[in-house]
């Protein structure tokens, strides 16, 4: 437990951890906003607190980026995107930036990320997220990708998935 | 979904305020009433076209740990590992892929150095190497994927 709040620390290095009450609030939301007319009220209600407390630790860990947006997560699945790909780029390690960039600047890609390489078995550094409504449509969006790149990419492939194997998301335990 | 629904959709990616009425101020900017908004977005949540309504949490911004992994698992032997590989609380999402390597899954884990330790359990348990591929760097995407 020591060492765990000591990496929280030095990932934080203004010293701003999360507190007990930033904790129960990322606990009372991570599985959803209320659809009440005024959520953050309710929340508030629940932890026993004020309700400009719960929006100000809210907004603070916004600006600090511990919350990533507040919104809807679409499904692109029942939503009708059904040929989502993971497509994945040998790219100069010296051009990965600028290439994550311009990647970063399509409206069909949801996610890219730079990511280490494992030589000889996996070549690829740089991975993209790109939704379509069938496979036609995922190539056809990896091949504008490709001609974006043009000779910066060595080399690229597009990783279907076949099936969902487990799909919990991400949540923290409380008791910490 | 009609168009509303979509605007909705369009609208809410992100950007969510925080203040004491958010569903009324967005339903005035999308000209619809908040109680519209609110059985429009409880609609979207139960046919599952949302998976979730709310703040996105960074885990590694908490100090947890976050990495996405492969496995090349024989066809033969793939819903035994699979079974190995689910079973662990820290396998948040899990799928299997057309490519030689074939099993890939995020695992997200309370304390950053907790990784290692889980991946080498999983290498112990299942017997196939896992190739670690956390994030050297994440690019900004921005919010504008229409529906």
């Amino acid at each position: 437990m020591d060492s765990d709040l000591s990496s929280r620390e030095a990932l934080m290095p203004d010293g701003n951890t999360l507190d007990e009450l930033d904790r129960r609030i990322v606990l009372a939301t991570q599985a959803g906003l209320p659809l009440v007319p005024e959520p953050y009220r309710q929340v508030a209600r629940e932890l026993g607190v004020p309700a400009g407390e719960v929006m100000q630790r809210m907004q603070r860990m916004l600006e600090r980026g511990v919350i990533r947006r507040i919104g809807a997560v679409p499904n692109h699945y029942t939503l009708g995107f059904r040929g989502n790909g993971m497509s994945v780029w040998d790219v100069p390690d010296e051009q990965v930036k600028r290439c994550g960039r311009l990647i970063g600047g399509l409206d069909f890609v949801s996610h890219a990320y730079h990511r280490p390489r494992h030589l000889p078995q996996w070549r690829y550094n740089l991975f993209a997220m790109v939704h379509g409504r069938d496979r036609a449509e995922v190539e056809q969006k990896v091949d504008a990708i490709a001609a974006l790149l043009g000779e910066h990419s060595r080399a690229h492939e597009i990783l279907f998935s076949k099936r969902i194997l487990k799909k919990t998301g991400l949540r923290f335990k409380g008791g910490r | 979904m009609d168009s509303i629904d979509r605007a909705i959709l369009n609208r809410l990616q992100g950007g969510f305020p925080v203040c004491e009425h958010p569903y009324a101020k967005v339903a005035a900017e999308l000209g619809i009433g908040e109680s519209e908004l609110l059985s429009r977005l409880k609609n979207m949540l139960e046919k599952n076209q949302l998976s979730r309504f709310g703040p996105m949490y960074n885990a590694v911004k908490m100090g947890g740990g976050l990495s996405l992994c492969a496995m090349r698992v024989p066809d033969s032997d793939f819903e035994r590992v699979a079974g190995l590989v689910n079973a662990f609380p820290e396998v948040a999402h899990n799928y299997a892929r057309d490519h030689e390597l074939n099993m890939w899954f995020v695992l997200a884990t309370e304390s950053a150095q907790s990784i290692g330790r889980i991946l080498t359990e999983i290498e112990q348990t299942t017997g196939f190497p896992v190739y670690n591929m956390p994030k050297k760097e994440e690019f900004f995407v921005g919010l504008r994927f229409e529906f």
